[in-house]
């Protein structure tokens, strides 16, 4: 009856597990393992050990530095008030230099000289945290799956602080780090570049979002209705379907006409996670690069829909020669 | 359950307990009310919560008395009367009461005047500021029916009983930045007092209502021609302009514009085209006006960077898209205010406190055609501009 319940009702606890044997080479893993009620609640309750090496060490000793960097320019920015740091903390950021030092790498500290070196920093940082991701699931004999929906999500970093600056040739183009700043600037991208909802990559992202929304949601509420078969050891019901299967099967063939598997649901979800921040991504190369105008570029290409004239009187008052 | 989970958790409540007490938030419901095609999203909002209480703060107020435009002028009776002179007497002496109300109710007549009966004196600041003001009203009435139309305005329209108009915007470079080699926020990223409070660039006013900086950042054609050089940073100046101006007017960005294509003027509701013509307005009252009277201003009437006070849109504006709700006070003082008199402009660098006897212009020359001042309003050329 446990298993009815949307929130985790028991906890399954065994003796702490330190986990499978590394092979060589491998650093050991650090901590001492304990159980939390509370993490019970949403996971394992098992916190630790975990395993750091080279890759993990390095990659949060950057990320660190970056955080730093960026901390300790924002609560400059406030001239050293740590009031107004904390009152006014989603209103700062760290931002990239002004567009008349185009790609140049040597930017006076004060004038986004900082930004470039945290963003160096945050590079390799997240960079490592990839290679860490990759040589983990290898050395536990896993497939790289994870590794490689993490690089979809890099990919869209990447645009975003690199490769669409390069192509519009300043780094003015990166997005500040900040809270408020940062979602400024998303707004304003859309805005300077014609509407993003006329983008057909955008398009594409926000499908896949939410569809991944979607998904998780289907197949979350699927998996727990059928937990009371033993729904939830859904890997050897690929193989071994079950009466969970079968049911789970059923109650989808005969609501709409299909079906996922126990197998493809999971490659569902993996395709649409991942295919979120790849489109995304191409959706803001093209923009500023190949495309200025989205909402322009709809009406060229017949998506934009269009609407009875309202108000015919009003003209740009600029087109009488008055000057912007 | 241990201690740091009981710690959390009661953070986690006072955390939450402060958001939603904290802000000033705009609560539902909100009024809305269609005003384009069906299903394009055009709706005026207004937030109901604020609607009273803006209805109350923004009544005009009726006048003294209704006046005698027969009887001798003004200036035939009363000395250095030199914008107004063409008044009868009880027009004149109509309107001072009008303008003591509006402008200084508690201190009186004696705000602008000598306390010991010459009242023809122009030793006080403000009597020479008022003076000026009264010729930026007649300009407005008479030169920007674009933007105000029949309406007009008045005193009062921007003072509503106080010395200084209640929303007024200066330099603003609050919180300072450290000096040194950190703390670079590119004159944006914090709460920006007149820019909506968003953490977009906090003078922006000062580069589009005082300066002539391009407010248009979209391209026309599709793909790049390389000719638009703007970039999401100018974006943002632009966006800050039009937050104060949502702000002013307690509009939403569709009180103007189809929010699909911003820059669009077919989609436009006609209220931009009025828009288009305030901004231009504002800019000209700030340079062929506000910036001029800088030297007269005592250090007290003057923003922490030494600069004038100067006009925004939510300095007539006053929260409602018609200011005093589209009431025209102007009626009860057209022969005052409904044109341009005397335009001429004095040297206010001659104007010494408790001193000066007259300030009068050295002749009857023409004031500036309000055409924006082309000084960039940068940092560095502010000075320049004043």
């Amino acid at each position: 009856m446990e298993y009815q319940n949307i929130f985790t009702q028991i906890q399954v606890r065994g003796p702490l597990e330190a986990g499978v044997e590394l092979p060589r080479g491998n650093d050991e893993r650090t901590g001492k393992p304990f159980f939390n009620w509370l993490a019970g609640w949403f996971g394992n309750a098992q916190i630790g050990p975990i395993y750091l090496g080279f890759l993990g060490t390095a990659s949060l000793i950057t990320g660190t530095v970056w955080f730093v960097m960026v901390g300790f320019n924002m609560l400059a920015s406030v001239g050293w008030d740590p009031l107004q740091f904390i009152r006014q903390l989603f209103w700062l950021a760290l931002e990239p230099p002004p567009a008349k030092y185009g790609l140049s790498l040597f930017v006076p500290l004060n004038e986004g000289g900082w930004y470039l070196i945290a963003s160096a920093f945050l590079l390799v940082s997240v960079l490592l945290w990839w290679a860490r991701v990759y040589t983990r699931a290898r050395q536990l004999g896993l497939g790289t799956h994870v590794a490689w929906a993490f690089a979809a999500a890099i990919w869209l970093f990447l645009v975003l602080g690199l490769f669409r600056p390069i192509l519009m040739g300043s780094w003015a183009e990166a997005v500040p780090y900040g809270i408020f700043p940062h979602l400024d600037w998303t707004a304003a991208l859309s805005i300077r570049y014609g509407n993003l909802y006329y983008n057909p990559f955008h398009a594409l992202s926000i499908v896949f979002l939410y569809g991944s929304v979607l998904l998780f949601a289907m197949h979350g509420a699927t998996i727990l209705a059928v937990t009371r078969y033993g729904g939830e050891r859904e890997l050897e019901q690929i193989t071994d379907r079950g009466t969970a299967s079968e049911r789970a099967a059923l109650f989808w063939r005969w609501t709409m006409g299909f079906n996922a598997t126990m197998e493809s649901v999971h490659r569902w979800a993996w395709w649409f996670a991942v295919l979120t921040p790849i489109t995304g991504g191409i959706g803001i190369l093209l923009t500023g690069t190949v495309v200025d105008n989205w909402y322009l570029w709809g009406i060229k290409h017949g998506i934009v829909a269009p609407l009875p004239d309202l108000w015919p009187g009003v003209v740009d008052p600029a087109m009488g020669g008055s000057g912007q | 359950m241990s201690y740091w989970t009981i710690f959390g958790g009661a953070g986690a409540v006072v955390l939450g307990a402060a958001l939603l007490v904290g802000p000033d938030w705009d609560l539902p419901p909100v009024d809305t009310e269609q005003i384009g095609y069906r299903g394009t999203g055009m709706f005026v909002s207004r937030d109901i919560e604020k609607q009273a209480e803006l209805r109350e703060a923004n009544i005009a107020p009726p006048a003294p008395w209704e006046a005698d435009p027969e009887g001798e002028r003004a200036d035939d009776i009363y000395e250095n009367v030199q914008v107004l002179g063409h008044l009868s007497d009880d027009q004149f002496n109509q309107f001072m009461a009008a303008i003591t109300e509006w402008v200084s109710p508690e201190e009186g007549c004696t705000y602008c005047h000598s306390d010991d009966g010459n009242f023809a004196w122009d030793g006080l600041y403000t009597k020479v500021v008022s003076r000026r003001m009264i010729q930026m009203t007649q300009a407005i009435n008479e030169d920007w029916a674009s933007h105000v139309g029949n309406v007009g305005v008045t005193c009062y329209t921007c003072h509503q009983g106080n010395n200084i108009p209640e929303n007024v915007w200066w330099f603003d470079d609050d919180p300072e930045a450290a000096r040194g080699a950190l703390g670079y926020r590119a004159g944006q990223n914090v709460v920006g007092e007149f820019v909506g409070r968003t953490s977009m660039p906090q003078n922006a006013l000062a580069d589009y209502l005082l300066g002539d900086k391009e407010i248009r950042v979209h391209s026309n054609t599709a793909l790049p021609t390389g000719e638009n050089t703007a970039t999401t940073k100018e974006t943002e100046g632009t966006w800050a302009l039009m937050m104060h101006m949502s702000e002013s007017l307690g509009a939403n960005c569709m009180a103007c514009h189809n929010s699909r294509a911003f820059n669009e003027w077919d989609e436009s509701p006609p209220q931009r085209v009025t828009a288009w013509h305030g901004i231009r307005m504002t800019r000209a009252m700030n340079n062929d006006y506000m910036v001029g009277l800088t030297p007269i201003f005592p250090e007290n009437r003057l923003g922490p960077e030494g600069d004038v006070l100067k006009v925004g849109c939510s300095t007539c504006h006053n929260g409602v898209q018609k200011p005093l709700y589209g009431v025209s006070m102007l009626q009860d003082y057209v022969d005052a205010l409904a044109t341009k008199t005397s335009s001429g402009v004095p040297d206010y660098e001659s104007f010494v406190p408790g001193e000066t006897e007259v300030l009068a212009p050295a002749e009857d020359q023409q004031s500036s055609l309000m055409l924006p001042d082309p000084t960039s309003a940068s940092k560095e050329t502010r000075v320049a501009a004043q």
